[in-house]
């Protein structure tokens, strides 16, 4: 992030304007990272760092307004959505996003998420699937696939006793109030593009006051998975995309 | 704040707290149904949103306490109600916004418990009023009413404490208060909302750099100092002590009764003056601060007895409040039952038959 390019060097990729520029405290490998930037490009190129306000929530993810450079809140685990609400009807005119963890949104948060999106609010809820709770130590989530294991889940996840994965973008994306639903990965260049697409599509959806906005990022977490970075990379476009397809599961955005 | 009169009207004590928060300056308003409180969230759905503010039916108390939470953080006047039972759901919401030092009234129409209890008067969240009832070492403000016209008021009163201390405030009543219909004087004011919050609130970070609100501080040292911010703002909530005093100029008994409890114990304490006898009444208006300085002015004065509709909650901080000079002594009616003027005569005169024995 540092300095002024010399004579003979030229900026071909300058944080954008809505970054701190604070360098990030996730793990090597960690996706949460390129989300971050990806959420603050998208905030840049449509102009939308001086009117927006974030919801913050509990996990790895907490200190996102470290990063973003645009007014936060903070939200109770699990309750982002929630508190989003009360930030639109209190500021119809301010763009208003959301980010938050598997554990965060699926497990905890499970109702507030929702019944935000089946009320049509016309936020963005930036939703980090990584399959673990990664703050806490990596224990079993909602979205943790069958027989993974984990520090709660030691056998692999068992399908009798915990359940099978939520998959929260194609649930989300059936009710009514949903203008935008859609499951994207940033493992490759290819992903990177096209996340941040479907990323401007969930903006706009608000934008143009269409009704709620939800985007899932298949993220790796390579310290609680116990790979390396690049093995964790793999992992997200081998054996994640098996369970949580990418793709786009409404759109009425016009 | 400037006020003239407005309307007079037979009022429910539930409607009473809608009138004045819409008096206050309501913009939103977060529901979610529970007896005895519903005449607010059936009120406010018509009115709030007739003058063009905002009214949601929450999927739960928890979801209701946050959006709550997000709207404070927006420096609007923004309140949400319940009973007890969806008041303990509020508790995470609650101790939130105090940590975050934000804004908000939170109205607590009680009733029985523990558990589901029952829809009765019941004065069984006193302790958790009181103490800040979630988690961590922090206090709201808390008004107890005991009258339709005192619920108007101190709505009014809740907000404009809310946005001076930046903190939560709570109404605590009960179902008797809730459900009782009175004259209600309404009276108009200009509340001063457009600058209140305008050097923390967020609105986007347009022209000025970017605003955070949160409770979160991990920094060595940094929660210390935070939990000794708030300590302070604490202290400072004494400057809005308020009680009620009746025959105390004289009285050899005193009385401490809170609420609608305050009201019937007065019923008591005007009948036995009638017959001679020289007892008083103080009623907290303010319970968090709690009035103890009086409180134990009068205790080298009078002996005292404290009357709730629990198993004994506010007597703690009665007798703390007299320590080293005088005991309190107590009659709880449990919640569930609805106490009568009648019921307090007799522990009454035993506290007066004492003193008589003593002197
Ligand atoms: C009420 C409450 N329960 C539990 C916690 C502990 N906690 C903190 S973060 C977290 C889960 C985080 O996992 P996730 O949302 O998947 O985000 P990640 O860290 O993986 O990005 C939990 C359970 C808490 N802070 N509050
Ligand atoms: S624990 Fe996992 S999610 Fe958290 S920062 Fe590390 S890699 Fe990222």
């Amino acid at each position: 992030m540092s300095g002024q390019p010399q004579a003979d060097e030229r900026v071909a990729f300058a944080l954008p304007r809505t970054m701190t520029g604070a360098s990030l405290h996730f793990c090597p490998g960690c996706h949460h990272g390129i989300i971050h930037r990806l959420v603050g490009e998208c905030l840049e190129k449509n102009n939308l760092g001086e009117s927006t306000i974030c919801v913050g929530s509990v996990g790895c993810s907490v200190f996102i307004y470290n990063y973003i450079d645009v007014d936060a809140v903070e939200a109770p685990h699990g309750r982002a959505p929630a508190v989003a609400t009360g930030v639109k009807r209190a500021r119809p005119d301010r763009f208003v996003f959301g980010y938050q963890g598997d554990g965060d949104l699926a497990a905890i948060g499970f109702s507030e998420i929702m019944h935000c999106a089946n009320r049509g609010e016309n936020v963005t809820i930036v939703f980090v699937n990584n399959t673990v709770f990664g703050m806490t130590g990596g224990q079993m989530a909602p979205t943790t696939l069958v027989g993974q294991r984990t520090t709660t889940s030691p056998g692999g996840r068992n399908m009798n006793t915990d359940g099978a994965p939520l998959n929260m973008s194609e649930l989300i994306a059936s009710l009514e109030g949903t203008a935008f639903s859609a499951r994207v990965a940033v493992n490759s260049i290819k992903n990177i593009k096209q996340g941040k697409k479907a990323l401007q599509k969930a903006y706009r959806a608000q934008s143009g006051e269409q009704g709620f906005s939800f985007i899932e990022f298949l993220s790796a977490c390579p310290t609680n998975w116990k790979m390396d970075p690049l093995q964790a990379n793999e992992h997200v476009g081998q054996t994640l995309v098996q369970r949580f397809p990418l793709g786009v599961f409404k759109d009425i955005v016009e | 704040m400037s006020s003239k009169p407005g309307p007079i009207s037979l009022t429910k004590g539930n409607e009473a707290i809608a009138k004045g928060a819409l008096a206050a300056g309501l913009h939103c308003y977060f529901a979610y149904p529970i007896t005895p409180q519903s005449d607010i969230p059936e009120y406010l759905s018509k009115h709030l949103v007739e003058r063009g503010g905002e009214f949601i039916q929450a999927e739960s108390e928890i979801a209701s306490v946050n959006m709550l939470l997000g709207a404070a953080a927006c420096g609007k006047r923004a309140m949400t109600s319940s009973s007890s039972p969806g008041i303990a759901l509020k508790q995470e919401g609650i101790s939130y916004m105090a940590g975050s030092e934000l804004p908000a009234v939170i109205v607590n129409i009680s009733r029985g418990g523990p558990g589901l209890g029952s829809i009765d008067p019941s004065q069984g969240d006193y302790y958790q009023a009181t103490r800040g009832g979630g988690h961590g070492d922090y206090r709201t403000l808390v008004l107890a009413p005991s009258t339709c016209q005192e619920a108007y008021d101190l709505t009014i009163r809740a907000f404009e404490l809310a946005f001076y201390h930046r903190n939560p405030v709570v109404i605590l009543g009960d179902a008797i208060l809730g459900q009782m219909k009175e004259p209600l004087k309404e009276w108009e004011y200009q509340p001063n909302t457009e600058r209140e919050a305008a050097d923390w609130a967020l609105s986007g970070a347009k022209d000025r750099p970017s605003r955070l609100i949160k409770s979160l501080y991990l920094a060595d040292e940094a929660l210390a100092g935070h939990n000794e911010r708030l300590q302070a703002k604490h202290e400072r909530m004494r400057q809005d002590l308020d009680w009620e005093e009746y025959a105390t100029e004289d009285s050899e008994v005193l009385v401490v009764a809170f609420g609608s409890v305050g009201r019937i114990a007065k019923s008591s304490v005007r009948k036995l003056r009638s017959q001679g006898y020289r007892v008083g009444l103080l009623r907290p208006i303010t319970l968090f601060p709690f009035p103890e300085e009086r409180i134990r002015e009068l205790a080298w004065s009078n002996r005292l007895i404290t009357i709730e509709n629990n198993t004994g909650q506010m007597v703690d901080d009665v007798r703390l409040a007299a320590r080293n000079v005088a005991d309190s002594a107590f009659f709880g009616v449990s919640p569930g039952r609805l106490p009568s003027p009648e019921d307090f005569l007799q522990p009454i005169l035993e506290v007066w038959e004492q003193e008589e024995a003593r002197k």
